[in-house]
């Protein structure tokens, strides 16, 4: 690691809010071991005490410090100075796909009511013995989509959701690997499926896989919990002998 | 806006404030019961404190070693807590536990399993028997994630970044609260007739914590301001093991896990120092050798722990006394090594966060290199005084839960005790508001003079001409509690604690934030500065008067436990001219039958004798 107590960085950092802002430029010093977020407090601390950021646990499990850090959307917890090139200037604003309230804070609420739209759990009977019994391979499946710390950066860098602003016909990739999740549960009985394709628009994602490539969880959203949920949706909507089947099925119930 | 009938106002039946486990628990509980259920967080909804536990939550389900049982777990408990806890909480902890955790798979939460299909248990500290159901060591996140995404379909009204400045009564009883939305610095008015406070601790009073940025207390001296109790506050637990470098970082836990998977710690020596720190009342059931500990961690069932798996108030101490010797590591810790005892894809496996968490915060691959570690300011056991059975604090209409109550864990809590602790106390908190609705005639309606009191107090900061910058006075605070008020107590570093604290508190009262209301952090900070005294007040004065060592409280000037102190709490109320009132109160005789189970030996209990 080196060392760098006491030497001087400089910072563009986003100042603003709804109606418009602008780049500041920041000098601070800096010490060894130091993160973006721990800049963006002393900055706070000693030349700007009104500046807006999200923090909790600052060590990567919260998901609160979000940002675009160099036009990269990362948590500003997880990075280093010191993976920044001794005297670039390092630039920080706020993720783009949520509108901006103030500096690095954004209006995530969006997120919130899509969870509200997804039907929650819907468990099986337990075993005669008041237990349910998973086997540890099963439940790993869904582990992986339950490390989800709520970041948001996903959901900042889908096509679907920046680009073309798709919100009210797409959950983004957030939301899909929650339904992987209840859809893989062991314990789950609902039907998900048509709820999938119809309500949540699993149809939209057309596998870029950029919302794995940012997660700070390493979580394989698209292999492991999109693709599998949009084949399913194939599966049931569009296989032609699946749909024959189940035709066949219907008229003898 | 001067009159209170402009302000925005949301009216529940009960009112949450804190969202992490045991908010979230009492809100999901308040809602199924038919209550209209408000719920308040400083943050958004899923980022609190909660999120960082790591280990697991403590129940005597019994899935991983037949012999355990909720009287083992009690037992345990009350050792733990140095039997200064409440006896029938820690009776019904050990109790409902284990439904409580049934519960919260049902619910969605997805535990490691056994290899007949069960909820996985992991060894802890303190605990006689793998007890800890988890998830590798993400068990928090599972857990708020799972009441989250359950209790939002329960029909509750989450209040997100919210900072409520104060409570209202009419009379004696509670009326509402008095909040502040961080997003635009507007205030709201929470009309409810009963109040659950679920505020987490005070981390934040010392430099190096584990706690983030809301742990400031606001529960407690919400709750002192309106004649709640605060007892046994004294009781910080320091946890053994923090990140202590780089800088940035230091204070970010290092879960008990590490020690409960085969961790073990070592000076700078490469001495096992452990062995030299074994408390006598400890010393039957703790491993005296090497050989034995290593024969525990390979599963031998007659072998006895390693004392690495001490309560954490041993531990803590042990590491301090080893850097006082001259024998830390370079950055002032311990090291904490499990790469030479476990194999790299096990730790992976079983310690996923950590792994991530060391590789990038410090560069250290923990499957090849021990850690560093140091104690770091984590939990209050201590906080607002509750009835065990309804959670109601002296204030008719207001309930605590979780850390912001006082109680269940005495003067030490065991690690696993807290996220059982929330989804117990969290539930019966609800269930207890909902009994008081039940027999609550009128409805309380706020004092418009107290919600005036509060605003103005507020808008003062953003309002006068010039001021401390309540970041720096906030610093020097911190670094006062880390220097007289640490790990180990003096009589005279205490005083000057008190003096030091009225010294800030001057200096808080002219704190300035510059610039518009608006998502101003420094307006903010400015805001929870006058918890953090107030607690910081607390802590001191009843460490000043706890004149023993017992649990995470040491007096260097009055070692060890004394028996007649096992006799008294110690209570702080807020006298009528605001002066702080603290007094030694005596603790009702333990239930007999209670008593019988935690003296007990384990062969009488593990035999069904008792």
């Amino acid at each position: 690691m080196p060392l760098m107590q006491g030497t001087k960085r400089s910072f563009r950092i986003w100042r603003g809010n709804s109606s418009g802002g602008q780049f500041k430029n920041y000098e601070i010093e800096v010490d060894t071991g130091m993160v973006v977020l721990d800049a963006v407090h002393r900055v706070q601390a000693e030349h700007a005490t009104d500046l807006a950021v999200r923090w909790n646990c600052k060590a990567g499990k919260c998901g609160s410090c979000s940002m675009e850090i160099n036009g990269k959307p990362r948590l500003a917890c997880m990075n280093r100075l010191s993976d920044y090139p001794d005297g670039e200037t390092i630039t920080i604003q706020p993720i783009k796909t949520f509108p901006v309230i103030k500096d690095l804070v954004c209006d995530v609420s969006w997120n919130f009511k899509q969870l509200k739209r997804i039907p929650p759990l819907k468990p099986k009977p337990r075993d005669a013995d008041g237990n349910y019994r998973m086997r540890q391979q099963d439940v790993e499946r869904i582990q992986e989509f339950r490390k989800c710390i709520e970041c948001f950066l996903c959901q900042d860098v889908c096509h679907v959701l920046r680009d073309h602003d798709q919100k009210e016909r797409f959950v983004g990739p957030r939301f899909m690997i929650h339904l992987a999740n209840l859809e893989m549960h062991p314990l789950d009985c609902d039907d998900r499926i048509p709820q999938v394709k119809n309500e949540f628009g699993s149809g939209m994602c057309n596998i870029t896989k950029c919302c794995a490539e940012v997660c700070p969880e390493s979580i394989n959203l698209t292999d492991n919990g999109i693709i599998p949920i949009k084949e399913r949706v194939v599966d049931r909507f569009y296989d032609p002998i699946m749909m024959l089947l189940r035709k066949r099925q219907s008229k003898r119930a | 806006m001067s009159d209170a009938a402009e302000l925005q106002t949301f009216e529940h039946d009960v009112l949450v404030i804190g969202a992490g486990g045991a908010g979230l628990r009492a809100a999901i509980e308040c809602s199924k019961l038919g209550l209209d259920t408000g719920l308040v967080s400083k943050s958004l909804l899923g980022k609190a404190h909660t999120v960082m536990a790591e280990g697991g939550m403590a129940a005597a389900l019994g899935n991983t070693d037949r012999r355990d049982n909720w009287k083992i777990h009690f037992r345990d408990t009350m050792r733990g807590g140095k039997f200064l806890n409440v006896w029938r909480m820690a009776e019904l902890h050990a109790k409902e536990a284990p439904d409580r955790v049934r519960e919260l798979e049902e619910w969605g939460a997805v535990f490691d399993r056994t290899e007949d299909g069960l909820i996985s248990q992991r060894n802890f500290g303190g605990h006689r028997f793998p007890r800890l159901a988890h998830v590798g060591d993400r068990t928090g996140l599972e857990l708020i994630r799972t009441l989250q995404h359950y209790g939002v379909h329960q029909g509750m009204h989450a209040h997100m970044e919210c900072k409520i400045l104060g409570l209202l009564t009419d009379g004696e009883r509670i009326a509402g609260a008095l909040g502040l939305w961080r997003e635009h610095g507007r205030f709201v008015l929470f009309k409810a007739r009963a109040i659950i406070m679920a505020t987490g601790g005070a981390g934040r009073c010392w430099r190096v914590t584990s706690n983030s940025w809301e742990y400031s207390g606001d529960g407690y001296a919400l709750a002192y301001d309106v004649g709640a109790e605060l007892m046994d506050i004294e009781f910080t637990q320091f946890h053994p093991t923090g990140m202590v470098w780089p800088p940035s970082v230091r204070g970010t836990l290092v879960t008990e896990g590490v020690r409960g998977d085969g961790g073990i710690l070592k000076n700078n020596k490469g001495e096992r120092f452990m062995f030299g720190y074994i408390p006598e009342r400890f010393a039957p059931e703790t491993a005296d050798s090497e050989e034995e500990a290593a024969r525990w961690l390979a599963g031998d069932k007659n072998a006895r722990r390693p004392p690495e798996l001490l309560t954490r108030d041993v531990v803590a101490r042990s590491i301090r006394a080893e850097v006082l010797a001259g024998r830390g590591s370079p950055h002032g810790g311990a090291f904490l090594d499990i790469a030479s005892r476990v194999p790299a894809e096990a730790i992976k496996r079983k310690l996923p966060s950590m792994y991530h968490q060391f590789k990038e915060l410090a560069g250290v691959d923990i499957t090849k290199e021990p850690m560093e570690v140091g104690p770091t300011l984590h939990y209050f056991m201590g906080g607002i005084r509750v009835d065990a059975d309804s959670q109601m604090t002296r204030v008719p209409g207001l309930f605590a839960c979780g850390e912001a109550s006082a109680g269940m864990h005495g003067a030490n809590r065991l690690g696993g005790n807290s996220l059982s602790d929330l989804i117990v106390f969290g539930r019966l908190a609800g269930v207890g508001a909902k009994e008081y609705l039940d027999r609550l005639g009128s409805t309380p309606q706020p004092d418009a003079g107290q919600i005036e009191r509060s605003k103005r107090e507020a808008t003062d900061i953003l309002n006068r001409e010039t001021g401390a910058n309540p970041f720096v006075v906030h610093e020097k605070l911190q670094e006062m509690m880390q220097r007289y008020v640490g790990i180990v107590r003096i009589e005279d570093e205490l005083e000057t604690a008190i003096d030091e604290l009225a010294k800030l508190r001057v200096e808080a009262a002219t704190a300035k934030a510059h610039a518009a209301p608006q998502f101003n952090a420094g307006w903010h900070e400015a805001l929870d500065l006058s918890s953090l005294l107030t607690v910081s007040e607390a802590v001191t004065r009843a460490a000043l008067m706890r004149r023993e060592s017992r649990g995470a409280h040491s007096r260097i000037d009055y070692e060890g436990e004394r028996d007649e102190w096992l006799k008294y709490n110690i209570v702080i109320r807020k006298q009528p001219d605001g002066s702080m009132d603290v007094r030694k109160e005596e603790r009702p005789e333990a239930p007999p039958e209670l008593a019988k189970i935690a003296h007990a030996t384990l062969d009488q209990l593990e035999g069904g004798h008792v």
